[in-house]
């Protein structure tokens, strides 16, 4: 069976938003990377985003699927959708295809009614609240990092530092994760999109 | 009929080297298939006085190696006539593993402290380069802590440091890794000689989810 490699991400919450955040490669085979700059993070509403792991084409038609049902649903309830919402629609997309699709979601944002969140929908379809979570082919290597580092209420720039960090260490040690880090701080106020270059990163002891 | 699978010791295994010494860690999981053979292994082997290896794989194959190096390290210390270098323990490992690489699959880190070169950790890739580094990690358990042992490590630790650096390593491998776990065992090495130690499952230290 072809082993498609999926890259990495996370969603992380702190003390009044969340932090999604992914590398930024795309790659054929684990072989031939076929961009250097793909942009992983999907805007589904004003404050809620998804990022994509494992096979992006099916990634893609997941959420350009989702994304029309939840502005649909938004418009029906005349509010903004809940975070839990726009899971939830990712997570019947997932679960009723399981046998064609094979991605992954992490879905992050902010609502009215529980504040910051982050959901992750797995492989087959079962959908998850957590703090924090991480995902795809890199993240086997921060596992030990997040459990020791992560600490629930940090600031903004706590959790900046945090995802920056997870992300360094997970792209030098996948050979399918790479590129750039890109991060997206939401918050009640709005949205703000961080890319970090390559050459930016955090250094860590043999670099 | 139920098969029974191979002992495994898909384990967590970590050795560093401090400034005059080393340290080796391990968990205590040995399965055999889904089920826990025995919870208790010490999984860190003496090859000499002062050189321990760890061993991960399989679970026969690597203490036959490390048995056979024990053996061979005794006969060429008395021949020399003083105790035998790291990387002399290193090679005897990395030329049984190599000559048998077909028929074995086990994986084994050698750590100690000779006079010559101080506290080395020593360590075969798989295809058998074998090269020293300040700290290696391996078995299935290596994986999740990767990212933690990047960001974490630095030159020059204190004994103690490197000590509490290498359980909480193990601490959170085993608390992600279904391969790994028990209690931790941990070796350390300097002139004065080799000093063993047993952490208990409830005295490692825990993190923000347990």
């Amino acid at each position: 069976m072809f082993n498609t490699p999926d890259h990495h991400l996370g969603g992380v919450t702190f003390n009044g938003g969340v932090i999604i955040g992914s590398d930024s490669r795309a790659s054929i085979g684990g072989y031939y990377v076929s961009s250097k700059t793909i942009n992983k993070l999907i805007q589904v509403h004003d404050r809620i985003f998804c990022c994509i792991a494992g096979s992006l084409a099916d990634a893609q038609a997941v959420t350009k699927a989702a994304k029309f049902q939840i502005s649909f649903h938004s418009i029906q309830m005349e509010s903004p959708p809940l975070v839990k919402a726009a899971a939830s629609v990712l997570r019947e997309l997932c679960y009723n295809n399981k046998e064609e699709l094979q991605a992954g979601f992490i879905t992050a944002g902010w609502d009215r009614k529980k504040g910051p969140q982050v959901y992750t929908v797995a492989l087959g379809g079962m959908l998850l609240s957590q703090p924090f979570t991480i995902g795809g082919s890199g993240s086997t290597y921060i596992y030990g990092y997040a459990d020791a580092k992560y600490k629930p209420d940090m600031s903004k720039e706590e959790c900046l530092q945090f995802a920056t960090n997870a992300l360094a260490l997970a792209m030098g040690r996948d050979n399918v994760s790479g590129g750039v880090a890109h991060l997206v701080v939401i918050t009640e106020e709005g949205v703000e999109h961080v890319v970090i270059p390559g050459d930016k990163l955090p250094k860590f002891h043999d670099e | 009929m139920a098969k029974t699978k191979e002992l495994s010791n898909d384990t967590t295994i970590i050795a560093i080297e401090f400034d005059g010494g080393v340290v080796l860690g391990s968990d205590s999981r040995v399965s055999a298939g889904e089920t826990v053979v025995n919870r208790v292994m010490n999984k860190l082997s003496l090859l000499h006085d002062k050189i321990y290896c760890a061993l991960s794989g399989s679970a026969a194959d690597a203490q036959t190696i490390a048995e056979m190096v024990n053996y061979q390290l005794d006969v060429h210390s008395i021949e020399v006539g003083e105790d035998p270098q790291v990387r002399s323990a290193a090679s005897l490992v990395k030329n049984i593993s190599y000559k048998y690489k077909e028929e074995l699959s086990a994986h084994l880190i050698v750590a100690g402290w000779d006079k010559r070169g101080g506290g080395q950790v020593s360590v075969r890739d798989l295809n058998g380069l074998l090269s020293r580094q300040p700290f290696a990690v391996g078995g299935s358990g290596s994986a999740y802590v990767y990212g933690f042992v990047d960001a974490e490590y630095r030159k020059a630790m204190s004994k103690e440091d490197c000590q509490q650096f290498v359980v909480n390593t193990l601490s959170l491998a085993m608390s992600r890794d279904g391969s790994s776990g028990g209690v931790a065992y941990l070796v350390t090495i300097d002139e004065k000689g080799a000093e063993e130690k047993c952490i208990l499952g409830n005295e490692l230290p825990t993190f923000y989810d347990q």
